[in-house]
């Protein structure tokens, strides 16, 4: 078999490794996604941000029910599985009981935009002091690729074969929009992972949601913008140009509210 | 030639998405014909020249690449 790898002595020196892909924080183990999916990347820099910071030990997850209801299985940090769209109120009481720590949740867009809209909206009404991570596929990719409240109008799921009518069904849904305008929402950004300059932008985000939670003034949101290869029945670097043709504008990136000085 | 920089792939933890393929600036990665365990067609470094940008290892969602760069020699001490 061909060596994709050529050993160098320079290796071996301490600072020689400028990427590992297993921090800490990461457990080394093969993840269950389908080929391409961006739950592993938005699981892999996640976790890069949490070892970065040095957080390891005081941060609480909390897991969705949908493709990432393993989330608990990579994240090397303490984690609590909630029920389907209950994300937020878990991390409200997990915060309450404990405000030491920094919690967190970990939702897509089926789990956060429909059947936990009401928690969601709720949660960062009342400003609770919790990260929520929103991973926007604009489908329900667990169940086997049905219309979620996000899906882009026309688009074809295994529920709207002929693409999305807006007239019967609706608008695409956007839960971070609406959250910015909530009193109770600190900082609220969406972001996206498809090339690696957004990557670098979503961990900068990332970072600054972290940090502005030590504030306790307030709810902070992160949408990503994230593909599902499987459910939009594209190869992985088809669904890279979808988001970019497609997802983005719709779902432009950017900070929708940022901490007034 | 001596490398400046290389990644190392974890040829078990590739699923052959080619996400880091197009994320490689030098178009440095391609697809092999080699299998791995799970029958995933892998991904191998086909340059010299790799930077260690890191690109590639920022997109891969199956963290399956880690970037090795060399380190720079240290300044002489100032006298
Ligand atoms: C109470 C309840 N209702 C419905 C379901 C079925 N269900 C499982 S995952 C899911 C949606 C997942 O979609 P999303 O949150 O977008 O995550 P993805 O799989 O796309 O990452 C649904 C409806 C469930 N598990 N529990
Ligand atoms: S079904 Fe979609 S969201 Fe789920 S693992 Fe596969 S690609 Fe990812
Ligand atoms: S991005 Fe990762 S999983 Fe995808 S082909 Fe490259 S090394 Fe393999």
């Amino acid at each position: 078999m061909e060596r994709t790898f050529i050993e160098e002595d320079w290796m071996s020196k301490p600072d020689a490794l400028v990427y590992d892909n297993h921090p800490e924080t990461l457990i080394d183990r093969p993840l269950h996604y389908c080929p391409g999916c961006h739950h592993g990347v938005a699981h892999k820099e996640i976790m890069h941000v949490v070892e970065e910071l040095g957080i390891q030990s005081e941060v609480i997850g909390v897991a969705p029910v949908g493709c990432s209801v393993f989330a608990y299985h990579y994240m090397n940090v303490d984690m609590q599985e909630a029920a389907h769209g209950r994300a937020c109120a878990v991390a409200t009481g997990i915060k309450r009981v404990r405000p030491d720590k920094t919690v967190f949740t970990y939702q897509g867009d089926g789990d956060l935009a429909a059947i936990g809209t009401a928690e969601t909206l709720h949660a960062v009404n009342r400003g609770e002091n919790i990260l929520i991570i929103f991973i926007n596929n604009a489908i329900y990719g667990m169940t086997g690729g049905q219309m979620a409240p996000t899906t882009l109008e026309g688009m074809q799921t295994s529920t709207t074969p002929y693409g999305r009518n807006i007239k019967d069904i609706g608008y695409p849904l956007k839960m971070t929009d609406l959250v910015a305008h909530l009193p109770g929402a600190y900082y609220v950004t969406r972001q996206s992972v498809h090339t690696p300059n957004a990557v670098r932008k979503f961990k900068k985000a990332l970072k600054k949601a972290f940090e502005y939670l030590k504030d306790e003034r307030g709810t902070c949101f992160v949408e990503i913008v994230s593909n599902c290869p499987s459910g939009w029945k594209m190869t992985p670097v088809e669904s890279v140009s979808y988001i970019e043709e497609k997802m983005l504008p719709e779902f432009p990136v950017g900070d929708l509210k940022t901490p007034e000085k | 030639m001596a490398r400046k920089a290389t990644v190392l792939i974890d040829k078990e933890l590739c699923k052959g998405c080619e996400l880091c393929v197009i994320a490689c600036p030098l178009e440095g990665l391609v697809l092999s014909d080699d299998l791995n365990l799970k029958g995933y067609r892998i991904v191998r470094l086909d340059t010299d020249k790799c930077t260690g940008c890191v690109n590639c290892a920022l997109v891969c969602p199956d963290s399956a690449i880690s970037v090795f760069r060399e380190p720079k020699a240290a300044k002489p001490e100032a006298t």
